[in-house]
């Protein structure tokens, strides 16, 4: 007697959301099954790789990010290469020195830099703020405007600041919103209810979840993700039903297994190693637990979870 | 298919003796319906009822334990496919493969290399919980027993990968005591195997072509009385793996199909054909999807440290809030001079604040107080963290220790003066809000 195979497809799928333009847009989202399930039906949209960028360029960056973008002179050579790696379907430029803790750069400084790779690739572009809600509102809308025909996904519209993303990215200058909550699931779907009361389609948005480290309270980030899956699929609700991008370097590289120096921590091994371990670790869970694109950095995890959704989907 | 109270009742005796320890037939029918005492418990069931109601009473996944003492690890045993519906009861268990193609030195160096990575997260031990032993068939029999007899002088689990009928049986001869699992069936092999490893006492790994083949094994295994399995999922591709892994439990636990109901064994080191930053990903991916036993070729820091916190994490109970026990934590070998920190009991907060305490090298003492495994400030929005608990907290332990500057989280600074009033010969000085950024905090204070 042969394995009755009870398949589980759903009535309801998950929206299907374009980003960039022409030949080099990327399709995000679109199935009708659990992630990566395709045992049970078709992915045609196979989960996507973002290379990370930032207007910081490469100064802190570990020896193989250094040595695979060479000596670059200007921020589009930077996104050129970003967009020439293997395995990259975007670059997400993260506008870091914006943050009023840190470099402060200005809105207009910031500015040139989103222009200037903007300008510099033709792959989708994906643009992420400084995390500081004040500033974000300013940066993110200039950068929808500079932006505007590119069909870029703008990231990210929070709690604090939707009206003024929301409004400019999504219904001014026509981009893709990234509705960004933190780890909950009625979060994410309250946000996703104010964004479209804005007026903004819900086939324009994208969320950004929240994220962690693998081991630094990664449960929550798994049962968030499972649970909104569950209830975009088995109970259609159309609140949840954006598909799920996760930066995951921003977050991997800043913790201790990722930081510490060999001179600290001899025993653990070369710094570079733990870095891309932490980051394909973490990347791989993201993408078991329901992501349909993730945001890295090293070229070797990007390389690495490229072939992985190859083998996969 | 599980079954009502109200059928379970039908066949109690319905004499209401109390023998169970339950008022009434009813009330333990009720209960035994809930999976909350065992069908046993009533020593007056007739056999017939007894057999139909445990095989409709069993969980959906059995739990099968492999090892001895120490090192003796259950598997399996699961009854949700997802850990917010109750929680994930059996770890993934990681297995490093060692190959008899290998030669001594070689051997030799990779065990040792496997010992170094030994160390505790959050109150739980980190190292290789297995050894994957794989018999080349292009080697010797004596060189394979070679192999086990040095693999069972280390305290690990072992996992036997032998197809060979008489290897194995040699194999077992020198390692059976430990309670090993034998992983060598398939549909050509399986009733010899299956009587090796019933010999031994030991668990039958099980492997098929594809899951028709895989199931129809099982159930031929079953049926001649051996239910001591483990289901390897087999390497002929990352995407049937994947499939593999994830419809089994599936079928299991959803759809109560008890011959799928066994722990899986996923070969990721074979899957990745020795691509060694691919086998990290699928370590990780089938960490999270149901794999039992994970077989990795390398085991160091670098893949030890993600993976280990990600097990943590996935296999934590959602049901308890984890925290840490409150007290006292010297920390980089911190006297009772050292100066004070504080904050709340919630483990990731601990973990954050004390792996950057760790990091500054500053000696300092950690003074966890019991906020109800609530973040700090969640725990302060709830009243769980306020001037009035510290500083009770700190009257409690302050003769534990003799410096009188006590640091309060960042994020809770409004609660200073208030500190200041209530422990007058305290100097209260406030962290900055990140975790991440009291390394520099603590070097320039």
């Amino acid at each position: 007697m042969p394995f009755n195979q009870k398949k589980q497809k759903f009535n309801a799928a998950i929206n299907t959301v374009e980003i960039g333009c022409k030949e080099k847009a990327i399709k995000l989202g679109g199935e009708s099954v659990f992630p990566l399930y395709i045992f049970d039906g078709p992915i045609e949209n196979a989960p996507k790789i973002g290379v990370e960028i930032t207007d910081m360029e490469l100064d802190n960056e570990v020896a193989g990010i250094k040595e695979y973008y060479g000596e670059t002179a200007s921020m589009a050579e930077i996104a050129k290469k970003a967009e020439a790696m293997e395995g990259a379907d975007f670059v997400c430029l993260r506008l870091e020195g914006g943050d009023p803790n840190g470099a402060d750069k200005s809105v207009e400084e910031l500015a040139a830099v989103v222009k200037e790779v903007g300008e510099a690739i033709t792959c989708p572009l994906v643009i992420a703020g400084c995390k500081n809600v004040d500033k974000d509102s300013e940066l993110l809308t200039k950068a929808a405007e500079i932006l505007q025909g590119k069909n870029a996904l703008i990231l990210s519209a929070r709690e604090e600041n939707y009206k003024a993303i929301g409004a400019s990215a999504g219904l001014a200058y026509n981009q893709k919103v990234g509705a960004e909550s933190a780890v909950d699931i009625n979060l994410a779907k309250q946000l996703n209810v104010v964004i479209t009361q804005l007026g903004v389609k819900a086939e324009d948005i994208v969320m950004n979840v929240g994220t962690a480290t693998a081991g630094y309270g990664y449960e929550y980030v798994v049962s968030t993700m499972d649970r909104i899956k569950a209830a975009a699929l088995s109970q259609n609700d159309t609140m949840l039903q954006m598909p799920i991008i996760t930066p995951v370097s921003e977050e991997t590289w800043n913790v201790k297994e990722s930081m510490a120096s060999e001179a600290d921590m001899p025993e653990w091994g070369s710094r570079e190693e733990r870095g891309i371990a932490m980051e394909i670790m973490t990347a791989a869970s993201d993408l078991a637990a329901g992501s349909n694109a993730v945001i890295l950095k090293h070229p070797q995890s990007i390389a690495t979870i490229s072939k992985m959704i190859k083998e996969l989907v | 298919m599980a079954l009502t109270g109200i059928q379970i009742f039908k066949m109690t005796p319905k004499t209401n003796c109390k023998d169970c320890g339950s008022p009434t037939c009813m009330a333990f029918s009720m209960k035994v319906a809930q999976g909350a005492v065992d069908i046993s418990a009533c020593p007056h069931m007739s056999e017939e009822a007894l057999s139909t109601l445990s095989e409709a009473t069993a969980p959906p996944m059995k739990t099968i334990k492999i090892g001895t003492g120490e090192n003796e690890f259950t598997l399996g045993g699961e009854t949700v496919l997802y850990r917010h519906e109750k929680t994930f009861v059996s770890k993934t268990r990681y297995a490093v493969s060692l190959c008899s193609s290998l030669d001594d030195a070689a051997i030799d160096a990779k065990l040792e290399d496997i010992a170094k990575v030994d160390y505790e997260r959050i109150s739980e031990r980190m190292q290789a919980d297995l050894l994957y032993l794989n018999y080349c068939a292009d080697t010797a029999k004596d060189k394979y027993v070679a192999l086990v007899e040095k693999a069972a002088a280390t305290r690990r689990t072992l996992v036997l990968n032998c197809k060979d009928v008489e290897t194995a049986k040699a194999a077992l001869a020198v390692c059976k005591d430990k309670k090993p699992v034998l992983n060598g069936a398939d549909a050509a092999n399986y009733a010899e195997m299956s009587a090796v490893a019933t010999e031994a006492g030991v668990v039958l790994g099980v492997t098929g072509s594809d899951l028709n083949e895989l199931y129809d094994t099982v159930a031929a295994l079953e049926k001649a009385g051996n239910k001591n399995l483990i289901l390897d999922v087999g390497v002929s591709s990352i995407k049937d793996a994947f499939g593999a892994a994830v419809q089994i439990r599936r079928a299991a636990i959803k759809d109560q199909d008890r011959t799928f109901g066994y722990p899986s064994l996923v070969n990721a080191a074979k899957l990745a054909g020795g691509d060694k930053y691919l086998q990290q990903a699928l370590a990780a991916l089938f960490t999270m999807k149901y794999g039992s036993i994970v077989v990795i070729d390398q085991l160091s820091y670098a893949e030890a440290l993600p993976l280990f916190g990600l097990r943590q994490n996935v296999f934590t109970d959602p049901q308890k809030p984890m925290t840490v026990e409150t007290g006292i934590y010297p920390i980089n070998g911190a006297d009772e001079n050292a100066v004070c920190l504080t904050t709340v009991d919630f483990a990731l907060t601990y973990f954050m604040v004390s792996g950057e305490l760790e990091r500054s090298g500053v000696p300092c003492n950690l003074l966890i107080s019991d906020a109800g495994g609530l973040s700090v400030l969640t725990a302060w929005a709830a009243g769980k963290l306020s001037s009035a608990t510290i500083a009770k907290f700190i009257e409690e332990v302050k003769d534990k220790v003799k410096s009188r500057k006590l640091v309060i989280p960042g994020k809770v600074a409004v609660l200073k003066g208030d500190l200041e009033a209530k422990l007058p010969d305290w100097e209260i000085i406030v962290a900055p809000p990140e975790a991440v950024q009291l390394v520099k905090f603590l070097k320039d204070m």
